[in-house]
């Protein structure tokens, strides 16, 4: 089978999975035959996963590691100026393509993905909507893999906000909860913030190139087609940038990540650590061509990254809600990418994403083993000593928090490491961004302990009640666990291969001159040193707060009240924004009222208005169709009646009035022919 | 010799005799004796010339309408006799339906 030519049925197939469930899957549920819903849906998202492995082992023998496929031309030729004044035409096609990146991505995509199918499969084994649930979650894979899959940045887009909307309905799975649905609409408007930025971007793109095709974009602005530096090419990379941020949680647009946490776990596990929010990453990578070009905005990128990630990390460090604690985390995460990103390092950043999917994932499915175990338990504070009763999760969770803390050998200390050190190399405040990492990865370690600790060792504080029913997961729920837990250990042993693989896409542009800055190889050493003695010092740290003296944590948090509140309330930045989007004066409600009078008055009143004028001019012409032309129609019978009444009279029925008038025709015609 | 003026005269009044009689009289049988006396009128006029031109054609042409006139009498009465059974009326005015 042909897997690179087909490539258009990897999203197909999950697809088909969702179109399912909205016609026989209620049907299925009623009739107990919730296994069938299971095996079908994780059992497509498993034959995307092998299609996708086909398709790479093709690509690996395909000529330049490229390939393209445009299926069908979907906007096709619309004439316009480019901004340099030349015509050109605008198609964007319905096309994928697989090079090195999609490849990453997509085997990331489908692979974990899977798995997270599977363990949905034992824990939403007792929820109502089980085949609503599948349903979306293929849905989400459809347009995730549209996403990553396609050639240019409209279908990009399609896939874009296809996975923010089913982001949305799984954030309020559970519809009934107020808060479920809250944090849904939250999250759909604050990606839509961003959204509308990389509409603008993607605009921006092709009035400069006159294409949106990701190839003959990358071409371009590798052959010095973009300034380096200009302010196109630093207007074009901001717009996509915030994009990014809205999609990846970045700040100022991460404030519905920790909302989502009301979806339920395996939605967590996929689309807020795996997949969903690294599409921001895998489009700022993308288009790295374009950010290469426009150093203003790489300097923002990294700033940012490395910011969210230390505040994050700090936010992270006294939340209670053991989901919190690893949503915040994401975010922390995900500001490290584009801190990769950010120095040019664009590989490393993807590197990043893999190693990440898998321990995030890993982590999170291990927390609703917990959860599950507990009956619903989610607070920190009502957990503790559950090594022992359930030791497989425990076991499983370890390996994840091993890797997140980066401790070699494990994945995460490989990826997490070269962002340090390429961050560390760069020319524009290095050190600094170093400095933030090397601070952040300590917090990192030290939250990830204390969220181990809390749950597992140390002395239960479960409820009784709960404590009666607490059980190991089943092996549908554990199988996905373990496999994570083998790639959290070996996903980093790739580094070198990788990197080497995903060059061709990340080729340095011509016209952007040379950082010069690359200290000495042994530092790279001294700097994993340091990373190693970091993480340790915090896995310590969280240890005597939370296993040997706990009731030291608890002085510190008395001792600091206003910073731990400070903390404890995320800095109070959803109540900023509410008080300024929400109420505020300018941009908030008031004037989402207005703008919606306007729209029912105005807009609406124009459309009423038209169709109330075609009305109007339809009566008049009613009145023309039924008296003028009727009548004219009307008035020839009139007429012809008229005419005959006198010609009736002729006919008077005696023969001899017929006799008279042949006598007197007879005399007329010899009176004239005799003339 | 008699002037042919003679012989036309006589045949236009009797024409007029009998066109006279076929517009004015009542009676279905008057007037069927009026269309022969027009038939006859004619064959007056047909005859003169005849005489007159020294041919024969006209006679050859009165005997014609003698045959004529008589078959077209027979019918005209069988026609009367025929009204008369259904509708017991001898006179013209009284059959008028084919009217306005």
């Amino acid at each position: 089978m042909d897997f690179l030519n087909l490539i258009w049925l990897i999203p197909l197939y999950p697809l088909a999975g969702s179109v399912l469930m909205l016609f026989i899957g209620r049907k299925l549920e009623h009739g107990h035959k919730n296994n069938v819903i299971g095996t079908i849906c994780a059992g497509l998202v498993g034959v995307a996963f092998v299609h996708a492995i086909g398709a790479v082992v093709q690509l690996v023998s395909a000529p330049g590691h490229f390939f393209e496929k445009p299926l069908y031309t979907w906007v096709a030729g619309l004439q316009f100026h480019m901004a340099n004044g030349a015509l050109s035409r605008f198609t964007a096609d319905f096309g994928y393509m697989l090079d090195p990146l999609s490849a990453v991505m997509v085997l990331v995509v489908t692979g974990v993905g899977f798995l997270i199918h599977v363990y949905s499969i034992g824990y939403m084994a007792h929820d109502h909507g089980f085949y609503r649930f599948f349903g979306y979650l293929n849905l989400f894979m459809f347009n995730m893999l549209t996403l990553v899959l396609a050639s240019n940045y409209v279908l990009m887009f399609v896939g874009w906000e296809g996975v923010g909307l089913c982001s949305y309905l799984l954030i309020g799975f559970y519809f009934q909860k107020k808060s479920a649905t809250d944090a849904g609409k939250k999250a759909f408007v604050v990606n839509r913030i961003g959204d509308a930025a990389f509409i603008i971007g993607m605009f921006y793109i092709f009035a400069t190139f006159g294409t949106v095709n990701f190839h003959h974009v990358t071409e371009a602005a590798r052959n010095g087609d973009l300034g380096y530096g200009s302010f196109v090419a630093t207007m074009i990379t901001m717009m996509l940038f915030i994009g990014a941020t809205g999609k990846s949680a970045q700040i100022p647009l991460y404030v519905w990540l920790p909302d989502a946490m009301e979806g339920p776990t395996p939605v967590s596990a996929l689309i807020h650590a795996a997949t969903m929010v690294t599409a921001g990453v895998y489009m700022v990578a993308r288009s790295n061509a374009l950010f290469q070009l426009a150093p203003d905005t790489m300097h923002v990128v990294a700033a940012i990254g490395a910011a969210t990630a230390i505040f994050a990390a700090s936010i992270g460090l006294v939340q209670t809600d053991i989901k919190r604690v690893l949503a915040y985390s994401t975010v922390s995460q995900l500001g490290y990418m584009f801190l990769a990103c950010g120095v040019g390092a664009f590989w490393v950043g993807i590197f990043h994403v893999q190693t990440h999917a898998f321990f995030k994932a890993l982590l999170f499915l291990g927390s609703g083993s917990v959860i599950h175990a507990l009956s619903g338990e989610q607070d920190m504070r009502k957990m503790g000593a559950l090594a022992n009763k359930i030791p497989w999760t425990f076991r499983f969770m370890a390996a994840a928090w091993i890797a997140i803390a980066g401790i070699p050998p494990l994945a995460g200390f490989f990826s997490k490491d070269e962002i340090l050190w390429q961050a560390f190399n760069n020319e524009w405040n290095g050190k600094i961004l170093w400095l933030v990492g090397f601070i952040t990865a300590g917090m990192t370690a030290f939250y990830m302990s204390r969220l181990m600790f809390l749950t597992f060792f140390g002395k239960s504080r479960v409820d009784h009640e709960v404590e009666h029913h607490i059980h190991e997961s089943p092996m549908v729920m554990l199988a996905p666990l373990g496999v994570l837990a083998v790639l959290s250990v070996v996903g980093g042993w790739w580094k070198s291969p990788l990197e080497h693989w995903l060059e061709p896409v990340f080729e340095h542009v011509k016209s952007v001159p040379a950082t010069a800055v690359e200290a000495a190889g042994s530092m790279e050493y001294v700097l994993m040193g340091l990373s190693i003695g970091v993480a340790l010092a915090g896995i310590f740290l969280a240890r005597y707060f939370f296993l040997s003296n706990p009731a030291a944590s608890e002085r510190l948090a008395a001792n600091w009240p206003g910073l731990h509140r400070l903390l404890l309330n995320k800095y109070y930045v959803d109540e900023v924004y509410s008080a300024v989007f929400v109420d505020g004066p300018v941009m908030g409600k008031q004037l989402g009222s207005a703008l919606s009078a306007f729209d029912a008055t105005v807009v609406d009143g124009g459309v009423n208005g038209a169709g109330w004028f075609a009305r109007g001019t339809s009566s008049i012409s009613i009145l023309w169709d039924s008296w003028i032309v009727d009548g004219a129609v009307r008035a020839v019978g009139f007429v012809t009646k008229l005419l005959s009444f006198p010609m009736r009279m002729i006919q008077t029925g005696f023969v001899q009035n017929y006799a008279l008038a042949i006598v007197g025709g007879v005399l007329l015609l010899g009176y004239y022919l005799l003339k | 010799m008699i002037p042919i003026s003679n012989y036309l005269f006589l045949s236009t009044a009797l024409m007029t005799i009998g066109v006279l009689g076929v517009l004015t009289r009542r009676n279905m049988v008057i007037i069927l004796m009026s269309v022969e006396l027009i038939l006859n009128a004619v064959n007056i006029n047909l005859v003169a010339f005849s005489h007159y031109w020294g041919t024969v054609h006209g006679q050859t042409f009165a005997i014609f309408i003698i045959a004529d006139a008589a078959a077209e009498v027979a019918v005209g009465l069988g026609l009367l006799i025929a009204l008369f059974r259904n509708k017991e009326v001898v006179n013209a005015d009284q059959i008028e339906l084919l009217k306005w």
